[in-house]
């Protein structure tokens, strides 16, 4: 599988060397060559004037080997289904549809038998259940080589995971087993008909582009999705499906690795990655002490509060209330940035917030850009107006 | 302690801009850093190695000049560097890179811990950490926030994992794999004696021959996604002003989110 | 420009404005507004090795010279004034015992220092002997194999925080300039203390204050040169030190420069940038010349200094005279271009502008200098007419 340059038709002309995004074409004595660099995107294809690229690829056929079946992980913690299990069931249900195939969801825990009806209820046709005192804390190795055995056995096509702390942990694991290809982050999931083939939308260079990947050759095609990226399904309580019982029986590594606790982080009531509201402070906010005014606003709006990069580094907040590059990635209904300038690095990790409302006395603030609505003001005076306001509402 | 922390050169994201004109990446000038979760990976091996004894290896897969990457992390007081480099190491995905990686390892010796960044701000998928645990088939623990205590004579370390919702406290046995994340530490700084010792420090380069990979298992050949397409992303922001004094401002922001129906029952009759 | 630095010379430069731009800038107003000294920045320049670069290798130093120095000195001074007078003062306390220390006294004093382990301080000034140094009034007492020391000293650099202090007293009155001697005052030894902490205008995070010593008690062996050197000793450390104001000068200069390059830059009044403006952009050209003339001139006397001439009196002064001034006149410039937004403490500027005065008084005031260029003016021509 090559990208060819026709030396015939090529013009030199250099459009394919501009277009392309990983630097792989230069334009040397008269010819496009390509490099290394090559992975074969195409983006070249469509800007050469005179046709002279073509990519040979190997077709990948209708997958012929028994691979069947969509699979998502459900993941719990202290006995609660994460929601963005349910997001990925309503994803999963429509990949499902598309296939002709099972949902399935895969339930590890203890005491976590009664969460099953909750998922045959958001649309899984079968849950597979391992309930086992083992597996009450989380473990890569358990987690990762239940998983990996029961895919092996049962030959999913797709496998789907949250992007959670979790799912992010113990998932890579999974598919370097299984030899298969894992995208991450995806923020679009497709079926190509022809082919069956999953197409995973992911964002790359910080968000900079949008990239389709897909996993022509192994199977399960695996992906994990971030919370609130994609809808949940339609509920349908009391809905019946197949519940197969799964023992940890010929799992590998049982004792590397040991859970000794769980430390609960108590400043927030939701955690970031779920939140359906975020108010973040930025440097502009000039001191811890007015994280208490973001506080007092994301409570009457039922949300948490994080923070940019320049307000942790200045030790404002913990590292926990990050957002950003080197933070954490959110995608709340509403973000309220305040004091926060807009620095790349923090919008990659909110900018797929449904709603942006910044709040900065510097007009030219990048954050404007990727605001919905952008108040240009003192956000000492803005916020307890709007937080007064709220509370007024209330009675 | 035996520790190799595994790094990646990556493009300065903050310069990479795409082209709305050409839909393509702007990358002249963009310059290689090292990826900044790496010199934290960095930091967490020299303090171990500081309080334990031992030495730090640096090992990263990429072209010819990721040779300068390494010899950063000699400047801040790592020991030894190997650069694994081949055209045919290209084009790799997680998968590919992992597996490489592997090799890599394999080829230098025996480390009691490897530590790499949780992520590489690149590619973002926090993948390879624990791909290239399950390679080498060890145990591994991602996103560590403390490393909070060690105990050579039983091969344990007692290490903290940052959770969405809070920590895990995870006992893992050596030799083992761990991500960092940021509040693991602040890196230090580089020494006068530290990057004097990098200029004249010999690199090896390991090839795909010298490392004995399977040519199926690398670089774009070897690697199980493939890319199909790229496109600009669509640009956000209606960017509405919102002026006047603030009062006025936070009427008119309150009418503006109250035509969502999920945001106008959070705001209620404000 | 480029001034063709060697490569141990470049990454020198690299190192400290890394540890500069990291470490200080982010600290730098906390640390003005609190008065605080900047001792974990000082680890900082202590791991990276750069706090023996001009202390020889024997020594544990980096057995460079006032030039590699200078260019360490200037890149911290170019983000913060205070936290550069804070590592470089330790440079000055040292001066005497790099010049006329016995091999005893460098091997026990000078190893600790290279590592960032301790600091010095330099102790000349008192309050009845500023530019007048030969008025000072602290005098050490011989008593069999120790001497003790009275009198106090006023306004030095690192007091409280520097481990050792050279220290100069009169020994002999009546030999006039040939009755002062040096000494090394360990913090700790019985009769040596500390008064008051100064407020000072600028340089707030450097500590200054008041060293008292009340029948302080020194073994003899702390004598650096011999009795009665302590004037020559203090000429020939001020000689040698001037560099170390000068790189201050120059990199508080070049912090304004672009302070306000980039302010003038993004303001925009009568509709483009106040760059576009001639009366500012003149502005602009003259500090940009200055600094740079500054900076070649010191570059040009630090090498000097280096190459062991002996006559560097003049020139040195001119080092410090020129780059002091100029810094006082591009910190006010710089505070004049970014206007009433230069007044205010959120922009870096006013504390610049603060921090430059100092440096045009300490370590010899500019009248000062200006005395020694012309008596060496005079004493070159008297030379060059005897030939």
């Amino acid at each position: 599988m090559s990208l060819k340059v026709n030396p015939e038709l090529c013009t030199a002309c250099e459009a394919c060397a501009a277009a392309c995004p990983f630097g792989a074409i230069e334009v040397v004595d008269g010819l496009a060559r390509v490099n290394e660099k090559c992975n074969l995107c195409g983006a070249c294809l469509e800007v050469c004037p005179v046709e002279a690229l073509s990519i040979e690829r190997q077709e990948a056929g209708p997958v012929a080997d028994g691979h069947e079946g969509v699979w998502v992980f459900a993941e719990q913690r202290h006995g609660r289904l994460a929601p963005v299990a349910f997001e990925l069931l309503g994803q999963g249900r429509v990949l499902a549809e598309k296939l002709g195939t099972r949902l399935s969801a895969i339930l590890f825990g203890w005491g976590v038998r009664n969460l099953a009806a909750d998922l045959f209820a958001a649309g899984a046709d079968r849950v597979f259940l391992a309930d086992d005192p083992r597996l009450a804390g989380f473990t890569d190795d358990l987690y990762g080589g239940l998983l990996t055995r029961l895919a092996i056995e049962h030959r999913p096509e797709i496998v789907l995971g949250g992007a959670t702390a979790m799912g992010r942990s113990f998932i890579p694991k999974v598919a370097s087993a299984l030899h298969t290809g894992l995208t991450a982050d995806c923020t679009g999931l497709d079926i190509r008909a022809s082919d069956r083939l999953l197409l995973q939308t992911r964002p790359a260079f910080g968000g900079n582009i949008m990239a389709t990947i897909v996993c022509p050759s192994r199977r399960p095609q695996m992906a994990t999705v971030r919370p609130r990226v994609m809808r949940r399904g339609p509920v349908e309580a009391g809905r019946a499906g197949e519940l197969v019982e799964v023992s940890l029986a010929g799992v590998e590594w049982m004792d590397r690795t040991r859970l000794v606790e769980f430390v609960e982080d108590l400043s927030e009531k939701v955690n970031l990655v779920e939140a359906e509201v975020i108010v973040c402070g930025g440097r502009g906010l000039g001191g811890g002490r007015h994280f208490g005014l973001l506080r007092e606003l994301a409570d009457l709006l039922g949300g948490s509060v994080g923070a940019s990069r320049g307000a942790v580094d200045a030790g404002w907040i913990s590292y926990a209330h990050q957002i950003g590059q080197t933070g954490k990635t959110i995608s709340p209904k509403l973000y309220i940035a305040c004091g926060v300038s807009g620095a790349v690095q923090h919008l990659v990790g909110m900018q797929s917030s449904e709603v942006i409302v910044a709040v900065n006395k510097d007009p030219h603030a990048p954050i404007f850009d990727v605001a919905d609505f952008g108040l240009v003001g003192d956000l000492f005076e803005i916020v307890p107006e709007l937080i007064g306001r709220l509370k007024a509402a209330r009675g | 302690m035996e520790i190799l922390v595994c790094i990646k050169q990556v493009p300065d994201t903050r310069d990479v801009k795409l082209d709305p004109a050409t839909n393509t990446l702007r990358r002249e000038g963009v310059a290689g850093i090292v990826n900044p979760f790496d010199l934290y990976a960095m930091e967490a091996a020299l303090r171990l190695r500081d309080a334990h004894g031992g030495r730090v290896f640096a090992m990263t897969m990429g072209p010819p000049q990721a040779a300068e990457a390494l010899r950063e992390l000699v400047g801040y007081g790592v020991d030894e560097a190997a650069l694994l480099s081949d055209r045919a190491f290209a084009g790799a995905d997680t998968w590919a890179t992992s597996y490489t990686l592997a090799r890599g390892v394999e080829k230098l010796g025996r480390f009691d811990l490897i530590v790499c960044g949780k992520q590489a701000i690149d590619g973002d998928t926090a993948q390879v950490g624990p791909e290239l645990a399950e390679q080498l088939g060890l145990p591994y623990v991602a996103f560590v926030r403390r490393i909070a205590s060690h105990d050579p004579a039983a091969g344990l370390l007692i290490v903290e994992r940052l959770m969405d919702d809070g920590y895990d406290v995870v006992e893992i046995k050596l030799p083992a794999l761990i991500t960092v994340v940021k509040e693991i530490g602040e890196p230090r700084v580089p020494s006068l004696k530290g990057k004097m010792r990098a200029r004249k420090l010999d690199i090896p380069v390991l090839t795909a021959e010298g490392l004995g990979a399977d040519p199926d298992k690398i670089g774009l050949n070897g690697s199980p996604t493939r890319v199909l397409e790229v496109f600009a992303p669509k640009p956000r922001g209606r960017r509405v002003r919102i002026e006047g004094k603030p009062r006025d401002q936070v009427t008119q922001l309150l009418e503006h989110l109250k035509k969502d129906k999920t945001l106008a029952a959070k705001v209620g009759a404000a | 420009m480029d001034y063709f630095l060697t490569e141990e010379q470049q990454m020198i430069q690299d190192l400290a404005r890394q540890i500069a731009e990291e470490k200080v800038l982010p600290v730098r107003a906390e640390l003005d507004e609190k008065e605080e000294f900047p001792r974990a920045l000082l680890a900082h320049f202590a791991a990276a090795d750069l706090c023996g670069l001009n202390i020889p290798q024997p020594y544990g130093g980096m057995g460079l010279g006032m030039f590699e120095q200078a260019l360490a000195t200037e890149q911290v001074a170019r983000v913060c004034c205070g936290v550069a007078v804070s590592y470089a003062s330790s440079g000055l306390g040292i001066f005497p015992l790099l010049l006329y220390g016995s091999e005893e006294q460098k091997q026990k004093y000078l190893p600790d220092v290279a590592q960032g382990k301790t600091l010095a301080a330099f102790a000349l000034t008192e309050s009845s002997a500023g530019s007048d140094a030969s008025n000072i009034q602290t005098a050490a007492v011989r008593d069999g194999d120790a001497y003790v020391l009275n009198g106090a000293k006023q306004w030095i650099t690192n007091a409280g925080e520097a481990d050792f202090y050279t220290v100069i007293a009169i020994t002999d009155r009546a030999k006039g300039p040939r009755g002062a001697t040096f000494f090394i005052v360990e913090k700790g030894d019985k009769g040596f203390s500390f008064g008051k902490r100064e407020k000072k205008m600028g340089i707030r995070c450097s500590a200054t204050g008041e060293l008292i010593f009340s029948d302080c008690r020194i073994p003899a062996d702390r004598v650096i040169g011999r009795e009665g050197m302590g004037f020559i000793v203090a000429m020939r450390t001020f000689d040698m030190s001037r560099p170390g104001v000068g790189a201050l000068g120059v990199g508080l200069a070049q912090g304004a420069l672009e302070a306000a390059v980039d302010f003038a830059r993004t303001r925009i009044q009568f509709g483009r940038p106040i760059i576009g403006h001639q009366a500012v952009a003149h502005i602009l050209a003259d500090m940009a010349t200055g600094v740079e003339a500054g900076r070649a001139l010191l570059y040009a006397v630090a090498r000097y200094l280096d190459s062991g001439a002996k006559e560097v009196s003049k020139v040195s002064a001119m080092a410090k005279l020129f780059t002091s001034d100029t810094a006082m006149k591009v910190a006010t410039d710089a505070v004049q271009v970014l206007g009433g937004h230069g007044y205010m403490r959120d922009y870096p500027v006013e504390k610049m502008m603060r921090d430059a005065k100092i440096l045009q008084i300490f370590e010899g005031t500019n009248q000062i200098q200006r005395n020694i260029i012309g008596q060496e003016l005079n004493k070159e021509a008297g030379r060059a007419r005897k030939k």
